[in-house]
C-alpha cells in the first residue's frame, strides 16, 4: 500500500495567487521521493500541507492527502494532529534553529514518545539512547543531558534524524535536511539518512534544490515548476533522458561533480517561457479555488 | 567566573549610586527654608529651647560635618532620630517596610497574571478581534498612570460597586495577633482566614491600581515576542510531534519569549514601587509612602532621608536580583 | 495585506485627531476661561454647598457641574484649572525637553567623560522614587507654579536623556556622520546639523508624551495639598477634595477626574500617533 497519496492538491495564499496547482503525488511505503524545484516552486510547502503546518497567511483550496488511505484534511484538527505526530516526522532544514534553546535534548527526543504515544519515561529514555547510538554520537548520556548551545551543527542534525526516526514514522519529511551543513558535514549526514532509511524501511518524502542529492538517495522524483509537477519519474530514467524540457533544462544547469570544467548552463529564457505558458494554460482550463 | 565578576562590579556601581542619593538627599533637604525644629515646639518656645534642641539633633553644625556624623551613624546601623515621632528612623522605617512590600510584591503578582493572560490569549488567537480587542485594553491601561487608575478604581469599586475597602490596610476594629508587620503572609501562616480576607480585601484596589501600566507593558511586551517566538523552527517541529496549539505555546515559545520581557520587568517594577508613594496617600495604606509624605510634609529631616535612603536601596536591590535571575533562567549563561 | 495596513494608519489617524480635538478645546476653554466660566471660581457660598448637577433633584441653574462643599462651582473651577494645567504642561515640558534633550545628544555623540557623567547622573537620578523627589523638591522650594515647574524639569530630564542619548549613539555609528565629519564639519555642527535633524521626531514624541506626566505630577502635587496655594483652582486639587466627600457629593470628584483623564489619555495617544506618523515602517 502507497504510504502517502496526494490527489489534485490545491494552495493559495489567502485572496492571493496560488501555490500549488493540482498537485498529485504518491509514495510508496519504503520509497524514497525527491521534490526538485527552484525556491518558490512549492516544494516545501507539499510538505508542510502533509504535516499540517502551513504558514497562517496560506490556505489548502482543494484536493486530498492520504495517509496510509485516510485523507487527512477530512479529520477533525485535534486528531488530524495527533495523527501526524503518531506516523509522520519532520527533518527539519536548520538544526541551529530546530532545537529548542531551554530544553535539554533528552526530552526533545522523548516528548512525542511519551506524550502523544503514551511510552512509560524509562522506555522512551532507553529509545534515546539507543537511537543516538544508531545515528553514531558517542558518549549519548551526555549529549541527552546537554543543551542544544552545547553542541556543534553537525551534532544536532544528527539528533534531529535520530528524533524524527524515534517512533518509527511511516512517513518523513525532509525539508532541505542538508543545505544549512558544511560541504563536509552534508555527504555524512546523506549517509546517515540513506542508512536510517533502509534500516527502518521509512518512506521519505525529500525536499531539495540539489539534483546530486536525489541522485544519491531516491527512487522516484517530481520536478516542480511554479507549483506545478512538470515531470514525476524514476531517478533512473530522469537521469538517463528527462521528459519534459524544464527537467531537461535544470539538469543541465546542475554542475556536475564529475566535469567541473564543463561549467554552469543557466535555465535558457526559451523553456522558462514555454514552462510559463504551460501553467498559464493550466490556470485557464483548470480554474483554482 | 564571568557572572562573578559582573556582579562585583554591578555591586560596585550599586554603592556608587547609593552614595550619590545620599549626598544629594543630605544636601537638598538641607536647604529648606524655615527651622523644623522652631515648627515643632509650642508657640511659646524661647530662642533658648529652639538653641537647645537645635544643638541635639546637630543641626547647628555645618552640612559637610552633619554628612560625616551622618553617615557614621549610618555604618552603625544609626539612621538617627526622628524629629516629629522622637523614635529611631529605623525602626519606625522597618515597621512600615513589611506593609508596602506586600503591596508591591501582591501588585506584581497581579501584574505578571494580567498581563501573562493578556499576552497567552492575544497570541493563541492572533490575527482575530480578541487579539485586537486585547491590544485597545493594553494601549488604554498603559496611557493612564497609576494614580488616575486608582481614583477610577475607588469610583468603580468603593462608591458605585461597595466590594472592596477604600482606605487603610486593615479593618482598625479587629484585633490583631501578629508579631510582625507582614499582616498579609502572617495571617495565612496563623491559618487566620477571616484576616487575611479583611487585608485582601483593602490592598487589592491599591494594589490593582498599581498593577495595571505594568499588566499592560508586560502584556504587550510578552505577546510581541511570544508571536515571533511562535515562527520559530523548533515550535514548528514540536507542531509536527501532535502537539496542540495551547501546549505548543506554554510549552516549547512561553519560556523562550519570557527572557527578554522578565529584564523589562526588574524596571518596570522600580517605577512601581515609586508609585506606592502616591498610590498608599491615595488609599490612605499605612506604608512607607504615606510616611513619606508625612515626613516632607512635617520636614521631618531625619525621617525623609531614611526614607529616601531605603527607597534607593530597594531599587538597585531589585535590578541586581533580576540579573540573577536572568542568568539562573538563561541556559546559555548559565553554563558559560 | 495592504487595506489591513491602511486601515491600521486610518484607525492611527483618527486617534490623532480626537487627541488633538480634545487638547485644542481645552487649549480654548483655558484662554477663555475668565469669560466663558460661568461663575467665580473661587466665590464661597455655603448655602449653596454640594449641590449637584443641574440633570438630577435639588440642583440650582447655572451650576452645570454643581458646588463643591464651599458652594464653588464645579465647571467653572474646571475651567479655570485648565489654565494651570496646561500652563505646566507646556512650560515645564519645554524646558525639560530642552535640557533633556540636549544633555542626551551630548553624551550620546561625544561620548568619552562626558557620556560617563551623564549616564552615572541618569543613574542615581532612577534611584530615586519620582513621586517622593518631586514632593520634597516642593517642600524644598516651597509651593506655588515655579516650584512645581522646577521639580518636573528636575526629575524628568533623564527620560529625554536616556533616549536621545541611546539614539544619538545609533545615529552617530552611521556613514553619513562619518561623511559629513570627512567633509570637514566640526564636531558640534556635525552634531547639531546632521544627527539633531535624524532625532528630532523621537524628541516630539518625548515632548508629547512628557506634558502628559506633566499634567499629572502637577495634579498628584495639588492633591497632596503642595501645588500652588490650596484656593486657586486645579484638578488636582478638586480631586483630593472629592475623594474626601466621595460618599456624599461624587460629582466633586468624577468631573474633575474625567477631565484630567481625556487629557492625559489625549497627550499621551497623540504621542503614540506621532510615533506611528514618524516611523518610516509602519512596525
Amino acid at each position: 500500500m502507497s504510504a502517502l497519496v496526494i490527489r489534485d492538491l490545491s494552495v493559495r495564499l489567502k485572496k492571493g495567487p496560488p501555490l500549488l496547482r493540482r498537485v498529485p503525488l504518491d509514495l510508496a511505503a519504503g520509497e524514497v521521493r525527491g521534490l526538485v524545484g527552484e525556491s518558490g516552486a512549492g516544494k516545501s510547502m507539499i510538505g508542510k500541507a502533509v504535516l499540517g503546518i502551513l504558514p497562517p497567511s496560506v490556505e489548502i483550496t482543494g484536493g486530498e492527502i492520504l495517509l496510509e488511505g485516510t485523507d487527512l484534511l477530512r479529520l477533525p484538527p485535534k486528531e488530524r494532529r495527533r495523527r501526524i505526530g503518531a506516523t509522520c516526522a519532520l527533518i527539519p532544514q536548520d538544526p541551529l534553529t530546530a532545537l529548542n534553546p531551554s530544553h535539554r535534548i533528552g526530552p526533545q527526543i522523548t516528548d512525542r514518545l511519551v506524550d502523544i504515544l503514551g511510552w512509560t519515561r524509562p522506555a522512551a529514555d532507553a529509545r534515546a539512547r539507543e537511537l543516538l547510538a544508531e545515528v553514531q554520537i558517542a558518549d549519548p548520556d551526555r549529549v541527552l543531558r546537554s543543551y542544544p548551545h552545547e553542541l556543534s551543527g553537525g551534532m544536532r542534525q544528527r539528533i534531529l534524524i535520530a528524533s524524527a526516526f524515534a517512533a518509527e514514522p511511516r512517513l518523513i519529511v525532509a525539508d532541505e535536511p542538508t543545505t544549512a551543513l558544511d560541504v563536509t558535514v552534508q555527504k555524512q549526514i546523506l549517509r546517515l539518512i540513506a542508512g536510517m532509511q533502509a534500516r527502518h524501511g521509512t518512506a521519505i518524502l525529500f525536499v531539495t534544490h540539489d539534483l546530486g542529492v536525489v541522485s544519491k538517495v531516491c527512487q522516484r522524483l517530481s520536478v516542480l515548476y511554479s507549483g506545478m509537477v512538470v515531470e514525476d519519474s524514476t531517478v533512473a530514467d530522469f537521469f538517463a533522458a528527462p521528459r519534459h524540457p524544464y527537467s531537461a533544462a535544470l539538469l543541465a544547469a546542475t554542475p556536475k561533480y564529475t566535469d567541473p570544467a564543463a561549467g554552469l548552463n543557466p535555465v535558457p529564457d526559451a523553456v522558462i517561457d514555454a514552462v510559463r505558458a504551460e501553467v498559464a494554460a493550466f490556470d485557464r482550463g483548470a480554474p483554482h479555488g | 567566573m564571568p557572572i562573578l565578576r559582573i556582579l562585583l562590579l554591578r555591586l560596585l556601581t550599586t554603592i556608587v549610586t547609593l552614595a550619590g542619593v545620599a549626598v544629594i538627599v543630605f544636601v537638598v533637604i538641607r536647604i529648606v527654608p524655615g527651622n523644623p525644629i522652631a515648627m515643632m515646639l509650642p508657640p511659646g518656645a524661647t530662642e533658648e529651647d529652639i538653641a537647645r534642641l537645635t544643638a541635639l539633633y546637630g543641626l547647628d553644625k555645618s552640612i559637610p560635618e552633619q554628612f560625616a556624623i551622618w553617615v557614621a551613624g549610618v555604618l552603625q546601623g544609626d539612621f538617627g532620630t526622628s524629629i516629629t515621632t522622637r523614635q529611631p528612623v529605623l525602626d519606625l522605617v522597618l515597621g512600615r517596610l513589611p506593609a508596602t512590600l506586600e503591596l508591591s510584591i501582591m501588585a506584581l503578582v497581579m501584574a505578571m497574571i494580567l498581563g501573562g493572560a493578556a499576552a497567552l490569549t492575544g497570541t493563541r488567537f492572533r490575527g482575530g478581534r480578541t487579539e485586537g480587542a486585547i491590544d485597545v485594553a493594553n494601549g488604554m491601561a498603559l496611557s493612564v498612570p497609576d494614580f488616575l487608575w486608582g481614583l477610577i478604581l475607588i469610583l468603580l469599586f468603593g462608591v458605585l460597586m461597595p466590594v472592596f475597602h477604600i482606605s487603610g490596610r486593615v479593618t482598625p476594629s479587629l484585633d490583631l495577633p501578629f508579631a510582625t508587620n507582614f499582616y498579609l503572609f502572617e495571617s495565612l501562616i496563623r491559618l487566620r482566614f477571616d484576616l487575611w480576607a479583611d487585608i485582601v480585601a483593602h490592598m487589592f484596589m491599591p494594589a490593582l491600581a498599581l498593577a495595571i501600566p505594568l499588566a499592560a507593558i508586560i502584556g504587550q511586551l510578552l505577546k510581541q515576542s511570544l508571536k515571533e517566538t511562535m515562527n520559530l523552527d523548533y515550535v514548528t517541529l514540536a507542531r509536527t510531534k501532535g502537539y496542540g496549539e495551547t501546549r505548543v505555546i506554554l510549552r516549547e515559545a512561553l519560556r523562550n519569549a519570557a527572557l527578554p520581557t522578565l529584564t523589562l520587568v526588574g524596571v518596570q517594577f522600580t517605577f512601581l514601587i515609586g508609585g506606592t508613594v502616591i498610590i498608599e496617600r491615595l488609599f490612605s495604606y499605612e506604608g512607607l509612602g504615606n510616611m513619606a509624605i508625612d515626613a516632607v510634609i512635617n520636614r521631618d529631616l531625619p525621617l525623609i532621608q531614611g526614607i529616601v535612603l531605603l527607597f534607593a536601596a530597594i531599587f538597585t536591590a531589585v535590578n541586581l536580583i533580576v540579573d540573577l535571575l536572568y542568568a539562573v533562567l538563561n541556559p546559555r549563561l548559565r553554563h558559560a | 495585506m495592504l487595506d489591513g495596513r491602511s486601515q491600521v494608519r486610518r484607525r492611527a489617524g483618527l486617534r490623532l485627531w480626537l487627541s488633538a480635538g480634545w487638547l485644542g478645546a481645552l487649549a480654548l476653554a483655558a484662554l477663555l476661561a475668565p469669560w466663558i466660566a460661568p461663575k467665580d471660581p473661587l466665590a464661597q457660598d455655603l448655602f449653596l454647598g454640594r449641590l449637584p448637577p443641574v440633570w438630577m433633584a435639588g440642583s440650582e441653574p447655572g451650576y452645570w457641574l454643581g458646588t463643591d462643599s464651599l458652594g464653588r462651582d464645579v465647571l467653572s473651577r474646571i475651567l479655570h484649572g485648565a489654565r494651570v494645567a496646561l500652563l505646566v504642561a507646556l512650560v515645564a515640558g519645554t524646558i525639560t525637553c530642552l535640557i533633556g534633550a540636549t544633555l542626551g545628544l551630548l553624551a550620546g555623540f561625544l561620548r568619552g567623560w562626558v557620556d560617563m557623567v551623564i549616564s552615572r547622573l541618569i543613574d542615581i537620578w532612577m534611584a530615586f522614587p519620582p513621586v517622593l523627589f518631586s514632593i520634597l523638591l516642593i517642600a524644598v522650594l516651597g509651593p506655588g507654579l515655579m516650584s512645581i515647574i522646577i521639580a518636573i524639569v528636575v526629575i524628568d530630564w533623564t527620560r529625554f536623556a536616556r533616549v536621545v542619548r541611546a539614539e544619538a549613539m545609533a545615529q552617530g555609528a552611521m556613514d553619513y556622520v562619518a561623511s559629513a565629519r570627512v567633509a570637514g564639519r566640526g564636531r558640534l555642527g556635525t552634531m547639531v546639523r546632521e544627527v539633531l535633524p535624524n532625532v528630532l521626531p523621537t524628541i516630539v514624541v518625548l515632548l508629547t508624551l512628557e506634558m502628559g506626566i506633566a499634567v499629572i505630577v502637577e495634579a498628584i502635587l495639588s492633591f497632596v495639598n503642595l501645588s500652588i496655594s490650596t484656593d486657586d483652582p486645579t484638578w488636582g486639587g478638586m480631586i483630593s477634595e472629592g475623594r474626601t466627600s466621595i460618599h456624599q457629593a461624587w460629582w466633586v470628584l468624577v468631573f474633575p477626574l474625567v477631565t484630567l483623564f481625556l487629557t492625559v489619555l489625549s497627550f499621551s495617544q497623540l504621542g503614540e500617533g506621532l510615533k506611528d506618523r514618524f516611523d518610516p515602517v509602519l512596525r
